[in-house]
């Protein structure tokens, strides 16, 4: 029968060289595989979208339990934060971290390294021209590509690992506002302008690398025991004014509850 | 009715060929999972261009409420989040999708190369797939930026700080995706916006149109 509906290239790896090319040997058209070739419409999409559907449900399920993340909106001047990309870039971060890759050799891990590999990927039609299609037949392109694959795992295993993500969660949070009438000239406030609380636990006791102080459920003599040996990421002993400053500052916290 | 407009316009521009060429072309065997389970592998790509058109219309839904601008957009994105019917959803599935999207043609990436079917004839398609592949990426990296919160922001300078340490050409490349030499502000996020929305997608639909008829051309590769 005529071959295909002028389909030229059928490619298996049974394909010998051109000019050695009897009619004997060329390959077999799709057409002419003894009767389980099917056509396109409706046989194989109907199969196709069985495949899909049972697909879309695992992609709804995922989209149900899982939702969007979204932090807190952007601020620029805040560079606490630890940055990191989406996780398909983290392989490629990573290897920014090495020294063999980063500083003076920012070039090679940012630029030589991924140039190479992006370059192999598109060009290899045109460095891998043998006819032979099995991969345990080109072990050359086999084996670069699994150990791209393992590099690849490798770097973004190290990467998840060495983040922490715990830490970048509670940073990114979209924090409720709290708003608390200050009294600016109070002895109280001008204790914590003075003292190094302020860095963490914000202007307007907000908190930041700190949790907010507005509506503590603490007593006076709990917070100055927290001030003295810390509590969770807060370091202790940071108070360097006097026991009684201390003791009014925590007094005056324990005033701070949010306004209806 | 509907016979005679298709015969109408069948007469004036003979289309039938085009969907009976797509409608009657032989799926081989090999490929066919109902025969082979091992064929699943031959669904990557299906499955990669399946969530392509699904991040197509959940974006343009998106797109309805998102504002690119500083001020609006993390207010736009978390609106969209949480008051808006579905809204978690279609923001989800565009979400999952832009990872699922990049596992999907990671594995049909793999299954072309361990198959050997990017050999002659099929280098051209083969290239155009490595370019998808690179326009998926710069989807990815440009869209992570639009709901403008703190991953986002910081994500986007340190990646902007990678392409700023190319050299000769690094500064350039910074100014031409921040809008400015110093700042990743306001000009940022609209151009980000604008790669996202129109430049990357109109590369992409070249790229997988030229894609899909050298595949109607060429046939899908024999078996090993």
């Amino acid at each position: 029968m005529h071959r295909g509906k002028g389909m030229k290239f059928v490619g298996d790896s049974r394909i010998t060289d051109p000019s050695s090319r009897t009619k004997k040997n060329i390959p077999k058209d799709y057409s002419e595989y003894p009767g389980k070739t099917e056509a396109f419409w409706p046989d194989f999409l109907l199969k196709e979208w069985l495949v899909g559907a049972v697909f879309l449900v695992g992609y709804l399920v995922l989209t149900v339990a899982h939702p969007s993340p979204l932090e807190r909106p952007a601020d620029p001047s805040d560079t606490g934060y630890i940055p990191v990309p989406d996780w398909y870039f983290l392989f490629l971060y990573q290897l920014l971290k090495y020294e063999f890759a980063s500083g003076p050799y920012n070039v090679i891990g940012a630029m030589v390294m991924p140039g190479l590999a992006f370059g192999a990927l598109l060009l290899i039609p045109f460095l891998d021209t043998s006819k032979e299609r099995r991969p345990s037949k080109r072990p050359l392109p086999t084996g670069f590509m699994l150990l791209a694959l393992a590099a690849i795992i490798f770097l973004t295993w190290e990467s998840v690992a060495n983040h922490d993500w715990e830490k970048a969660k509670a940073y990114g949070e979209i924090k409720e506002e709290v708003a608390v009438e200050i009294d600016e000239t109070s002895e109280g406030y001008q204790l914590y302008q003075a003292s190094s609380c302020i860095g963490c636990h914000g202007n307007a006791f907000e908190g930041g690398l700190g949790l907010p102080l507005v509506g503590l459920e603490l007593t006076a003599d709990e917070i100055v025991t927290i001030a003295h040996e810390g509590r969770g990421g807060m370091p202790g002993g940071s108070y360097t004014g006097t026991d009684e400053e201390l003791q009014k500052l925590a007094e005056y916290i324990t005033t701070l509850q949010p306004t209806e | 009715m509907l016979n005679k407009i298709y015969d109408w316009v069948d007469e004036r521009l003979d289309i039938t060929p085009i969907w009976r060429d797509i409608a009657d072309h032989e799926v081989p065997e090999h490929v066919n999972p109902a025969h082979h389970f091992s064929a699943f592998v031959y669904c990557f790509g299906g499955l990669t261009f399946f969530i392509t058109v699904i991040q197509i219309l959940s974006g343009m839904f998106l797109t309805m409420y998102y504002v690119p601008d500083i001020e609006n957009a993390w207010e736009s994105v978390y609106y969209l989040q949480n008051e808006v019917a579905f809204g978690e959803i279609v923001r989800g599935m565009h979400h999952w999708g832009a990872s699922l999207v990049i596992v999907m043609m990671f594995l049909h990436t793999l299954r072309v190369f361990f198959t050997g079917s990017y050999k002659k004839p099929r280098e051209l398609n083969w290239m155009v797939g490595v370019l998808i592949f690179a326009v998926m990426l710069g989807l990815g990296f440009t869209g992570y930026l639009l709901p403008w919160d703190m991953k986002a922001l910081f994500a986007t300078k340190v990646g902007i700080e990678i392409a700023a340490s190319v050299p000769v050409i690094g500064g350039m490349i910074k100014t031409l995706l921040a809008g400015d030499e110093t700042i990743i502000g306001a000009q940022t996020l609209t151009r980000f916006f604008a790669i996202h929305v129109f430049f990357l997608p109109a590369a992409l639909f070249g790229l997988l149109a030229a894609h899909f008829i050298m595949i109607r051309r060429q046939g899908i590769s024999g078996p090993l």
